[in-house]
């Protein structure tokens, strides 16, 4: 039976002279600690073999600088279609866990940097655990957001470790919490400095310490009773963020919860056979096609070796000042440059509620707003890796700009302007150097939307876009590249979208419904609200600027509302009117539709659009155009993209409901040639969906 | 004995840059900002109009007088904040109201012997934020408290509190008040007032002119080196807010003496004001101007420290500026601009007095002949203290900073910038304007 160590390709072993073994998982030709088949494997023979070494106690740790474990394999354990195969893997895992549980010897999880999903499962399934108190320190259950929840036995083990409502609130918002929260909550024993882990670990296997007492709650928990009320509860909560039958994953953990949480044994089974059924579901599978997609766009920033430190912005706007504040929140050091003190005043004002939101330690606070500089002189442009233009859309005033600061720059910095609607081209001819100049296109609120459309013109040098896609990483966001086409790609694929719902509601169509039949097609929110959240003039200059490229028609309505002064939300009025910063609803249904018809023609004209973005080459291909779509407009993410959601209904099918809406409501709704380029069969489920 | 133009006998100090903040009136609460907010707020700008990175600096030299309890070795703090980094060694200097200049001394002084090449150096304080501390009865009630062991004993403690136990030690007033002499800083004031027999007309009225002076200076864009800063509630500051446009004779004659009543004459209208500021200058060696191609706008010539009578520590800077002058073998009608730091009207108009008078002159300084009239045109010509306001630890950098502009503006060479310290002391430095802003090549 026996293995030498020299056998193990991601664990090493080591025991001291004390009798504890150290167990450390550096996983193979990875910078990252996942759990993959052959890791899996190695720890089922490595705890085979354990006893014959008779050990005082087990640390098992990472050897990674960045974390502990981050959970499954994902890529591995989405590529199983099939149920009874999920079934034996994960059946698999639990047997390895309860073994690892069972150990008659304490046994220790040290924990820095992630620790999440399956990694915190396998933390769970040692009798402690230690984590460092440092803020790259996270633990948490991230399952939810790819569609399924804990399934190595993590719903049973939290739930009887921690309070029931914590150990399910944190596995149905899937957020990570830090170590010292973590602590407060008893998910982890300890929370110590780094340089106290080692002796932390020997006082917890020396001592061992008796178990935490069960909690009050969680005795009442047993009770079948008392779960199905709070589960009623829990669930009215969950259906205000999440339809069941779109994200069928915090249904099934509180059905889980409610049905078996009384019995620890036949929960294990059951959790197995729940998740089993996610993964193989539709909405796992292409929630983790979104993820892969993310971590591709991700990759985009990690050629060549440009580290930008200090980042200029010129315009102190919202966008400019939020551009300016997040970079400064991500470690940047940051002037800011606008023509009054009152703009600069008030960026610093916005930057330095987003710092105390985000940071809340005053001391970190106050680091980040001392690296956010307000620059009236313009001194930083001189010492800027970057600078970015976010004056207003005027091509003159930019040009005008560039022609002052150019000469400043350094001669490797680059220069990137926000623009949203001006082709690069006609910026850069007046440029010295315009093999630097790339559009950098952010959406507004910055610090939430992670997206940035990275625009590359004519003139600007490959190398010099990578460094601006590197920069974009730096700062935490997702680079998309997009050629310097009017709109880009998101501007461009929503606008139809957007125009089609307010005529729609030229129409006489109540608002209400035409954004709620946006939200259960599984947008995040409406277009006649989103439209009023943008402001209906940006909306209509944006539109303009498109129906002059791509002659559509730009709404009365919009044009109406605009004129009178109606601009959305920040007016008070727009389509919808506001009290207290909520739409109040009014109008009543008119006319003979369905909630379905409204969602058909909102939805069909964004499709044919990214059709015809996917045929001019916008995006190098349709898989980062849908996560484009996802990110930036927030595309049911369940439905896996635009491209993806078009080939799993059926290419035909879409094209022939195309044509009966073009005979109907005219030739804007006329196909793309772009759909003669699609593949005509139907995407399958799993593996194909990579096939771009 | 001292060549012009070397420091001390040692190598040039060459003035490269320098700036401060907008000096901002205590409003009887603490202000925006603290003394290193101050001090990064001026420094983070100064630094990022250098041709060279703020973790080539030499050291870092800040002067403050009353730091917050979380500042102590207020310019390492300022320095780390300011991304100076962790080598670059930074120290403070408290030599009360000359606390800035000393700091100017200490870089220039470092420059000169060739131990450093490039400092940043100035002053902050923010008097608005100065402590208000328990008394020492208070102190020992609470320390009885952690180590009482018993409910009972605790309750025997509370009840020894009384009324007196709570009263609170004002850090600024005692701050500013000379602990040997027992005199307020007001006070010394009140008795240069009564020995040289200066009126409270006289003292009213260069208050006024004061106003006057630092308000055509705005007007006229003469403070150049204020940089705007910007607080996190959204307000941002851009110039000095003790200046008062309407201010009048007949207004500051309503006053009521502020440290000496019943019949004091020295009121709030004709001292300098309680404010929060900073100011900061870039000293360099003849290397370092080459090394990174630094533009020179002057030169630190010379610097003296004198002491005098606590009970009449205004006089200072006589004492100061008369060894300067005399090792440097210059004459008043060689300096072109003065600055003396309006801590009270009387205390500069007692100094004037001193400096021409005679007998004190042969018996204070044991000179043959009194000093010649300083002109009144040329002294503090854009306002002092009294309308800027004096933030204690950062007015000795920033009489320094205002003086080299003065200089420039007037195409002049040589000014002379003088303070009195409390506790009975007088600073002095000269500087020469280079005639064209030279660059190092």
């Amino acid at each position: 039976m026996g293995h030498d160590q020299g056998t193990y390709r991601h664990w090493e072993t080591k025991q001291e002279s004390d009798g504890i073994l150290w167990l450390s998982l550096n996983r193979a030709e990875k910078n990252t600690n996942t759990l993959s088949r052959d890791v899996l494997d190695e720890l089922a023979r490595l705890l085979d073999d354990m006893p014959r070494q008779h050990p005082a106690g087990l640390v098992i740790c990472s050897g990674k600088p960045n974390g502990f474990i981050a959970g499954a394999d994902v890529a591995e354990f989405s590529a199983i279609v099939d149920f009874s195969e999920a079934m034996r893997l994960v059946e698999r895992v639990h047997g390895i866990f309860n073994h690892l549980e069972r150990l008659p010897f304490p046994t220790v999880s040290l924990i820095h940097g992630f620790c999440l999903g399956g990694g915190l499962e396998l933390a769970l399934a040692c009798r402690f655990r230690i984590a460092v108190d440092a803020p790259g320190t996270r633990l948490g259950f991230p399952e939810v957001k790819l569609g399924i929840h804990p399934g190595f036995g993590g719903t049973v083990r939290l739930i009887s470790l921690i309070s029931p409502l914590t150990a399910l609130d944190l596995m149905l918002s899937g957020r990570s919490i830090n170590a010292r929260q973590a602590l407060k909550i008893g998910l982890v024993d300890y929370a110590v400095p780094e340089r106290q882990l080692i002796r932390a670990a020997l006082a917890a296997i020396m001592q061992n310490p008796a178990r935490r007492k069960g909690r009050f709650l969680r005795s009442l928990s047993r009770m079948r009773f008392i779960r199905f009320l709070l589960a009623g509860h829990m669930r009215r909560t969950i259906a205000k963020r999440a339809a069941k039958k779109y994200y069928p994953a915090p249904y099934a953990l509180m059905d889980l919860w409610e049905r078996f949480g009384g019995n620890p044994s036949v929960m294990y089974r059951e959790e197995s056979r729940s998740v089993a059924n996610l993964v193989t579901g539709a909405t796992a599978q292409n929630l983790v096609r979104i993820f892969l997609l993310q971590e591709r766009m991700k990759a985009l920033g990690q050629n060549g070796d440009f580290s930008p430190r200090f980042v200029h912005v010129i315009g102190g706007g919202t966008m400019g000042g939020d551009i300016a504040a997040w970079c400064a929140l991500q470690g940047l050091r940051v002037t800011i440059q606008d023509i009054e003190h009152q703009r600069l005043a008030v960026a610093v004002k916005r930057a330095s509620s987003l710092f105390r939101k985000e940071l809340k330690d005053p001391r970190l606070v106050k680091d980040v707003l001392d690296r956010f500089v307000p620059d009236l002189r313009g001194d930083g442009i001189t010492r800027a890796d970057i600078v970015i233009e976010a004056i207003f859309e005027d091509a003159t005033a930019k040009r005008k700009l560039y022609q002052h600061i150019e000469p400043r720059m350094r001669k490797e910095a680059l220069l990137a302007t926000n623009t949203s609607s001006i082709p690069l081209e006609e910026l850069a001819d007046s440029l010295r150097n315009p093999e630097r100049f790339v559009g950098l296109h952010f959406f507004n609120p910055v610090a939430k939307m992670q997206l940035v459309e990275v625009v590359r013109g004519k003139s600007v040098d490959a190398e010099r876009l990578n460094c601006a896609m590197r920069f974009v990483t730096a700062i935490g966001h997702l680079p998309l590249p997009v050629t310097s086409s009017p709109g880009f790609l998101i501007n461009r694929i929503l606008m139809p979208y957007l125009l089609e719902a307010a005529t729609m509601e030229q129409e006489g169509i109540p608002a209400a419904d035409i954004d709620r039949a946006a939200v259960e097609f599984g947008m995040p929110m409406g277009p006649i609200l989103l439209a009023d959240s943008v402001g209906l003039d940006i909306c209509l200059s944006v539109a303009r600027i498109l129906a002059g490229h791509f002659k559509t028609e730009v709404p009365k309505r919009l044009e109406s509302l605009v004129a009178m002064g109606s601009l959305g939300k920040k007016s008070g009025r727009g389509f919808y009117a506001y009290g207290k910063g909520k739409p109040v609803s009014s109008g009543k249904k008119t006319g003979s539709y369905t909630i379905g018809d409204l969602a058909d023609r909102l939805i069909m004209r964004l499709l044919n659009e990214a059709v015809g973005c996917r045929r001019e080459g916008i995006v190098a291909d349709g898989d980062l155009l849908d996560a484009g779509a996802v990110f930036g407009i927030g595309f049911a993410p369940f439905r896996g993209g635009p491209i993806h959601y078009i080939r799993t209904e059926g290419v035909e099918v879409l094209h022939a409901r195309l044509e009966t809406l073009e005979q109907r409501y005219g030739s804007r709704f006329a196909a793309d040639p772009g759909w003669r380029e699609l593949p005509a069969q139907k995407a399958n489920q799993g593996f194909a969906r990579m096939q771009e | 004995m001292f060549r012009i133009g070397s420091y001390k006998a040692g190598r040039p100090v060459h003035i490269v840059d320098g700036c401060r903040t907008p000096f901002l009136k205590a409003r009887g609460k603490p202000g925006p900002f603290r003394a290193s907010d101050l001090a990064v707020a001026a420094g983070r700008a100064l630094l990022l109009r250098q041709p060279f990175q703020p973790e080539e600096l030499d050291e870092v030299i800040l002067g403050c007088v009353i730091p917050g309890p979380d500042e102590a070795n207020i310019a390492r703090v300022v320095s780390l904040r300011l991304g100076c980094g962790k080598h670059v060694p930074a120290w403070a200097v408290q030599r009360n109201c000359g606390s800035g200049m000393q700091a100017l001394d200490s870089a220039a002084t470092n420059i000169a012997s060739g131990r450093s090449d490039l400092v940043l150096a100035g002053g902050t304080e923010a008097m608005s934020h100065a402590p208000v501390l328990l008394n020492g009865a208070m102190v020992g009630i609470l320390g009885e408290w952690n180590g009482a062991r018993s409910i009972a004993n605790k309750i025997a403690l509370l009840c020894r509190l009384r009324p007196a136990h709570f009263r609170p030690i004002i850090g600024l007033l005692h701050g500013l008040t000379d602990p040997v002499a027992g005199l307020s800083m007001g006070q010394t004031a009140e008795n240069l007032a009564h020995r040289f027999q200066i009126s409270r007309e006289r003292m009213d009225g260069y208050a006024v002119e004061s106003h006057r002076r630092l308000t055509r200076a705005q007007d006229a864009g003469w403070l150049g080196e204020i940089i705007a800063i910007y607080a996190e509630d959204g307000t941002f500051f851009d110039h000095d807010e003790g200046v008062r446009r309407d201010n009048s004779l007949s207004g500051l004659a309503r006053l009521k003496p502020a440290f000496d009543p019943p019949f004091g004459l020295v009121t709030a209208g004709n001292s300098a004001q309680v404010t929060d500021g900073a100011a900061w200058m870039i000293l360099a060696s003849d290397k370092a101007v080459e090394r990174y191609g630094l533009p020179v706008a002057g030169k630190i010539v010379d610097c003296e420290w004198a002491g005098v009578d606590p009970r009449q520590m205004g006089l200072g800077p006589v004492h100061a500026m008369t060894q300067i002058l005399k090792r440097q073998r210059l004459g008043v009608e060689h300096i072109d601009y003065w600055e003396i730091n309006e801590a009270f009207a009387a205390q500069v108009l007692a100094c004037l007095e001193a400096w021409q008078s005679p007998e004190y002159c042969r018996r204070e300084l044991g000179l043959d002949f009194p000093w010649a009239v300083i002109d009144p045109d040329r002294l503090n010509v854009d306002g002092g203290s009294i309308a800027i306001g004096h933030p204690v630890g950062a007015s000795g950098a920033r009489i320094v900073l205002h003086l080299l502009n003065v200089l420039a503006r007037n195409h002049a060479r040589f000014g002379m910038a003088s303070l009195c310290i409390g506790g009975g002391q007088g600073g002095a430095m000269l500087i020469e304007r280079n005639e064209e802003v030279s660059h190092g090549t």
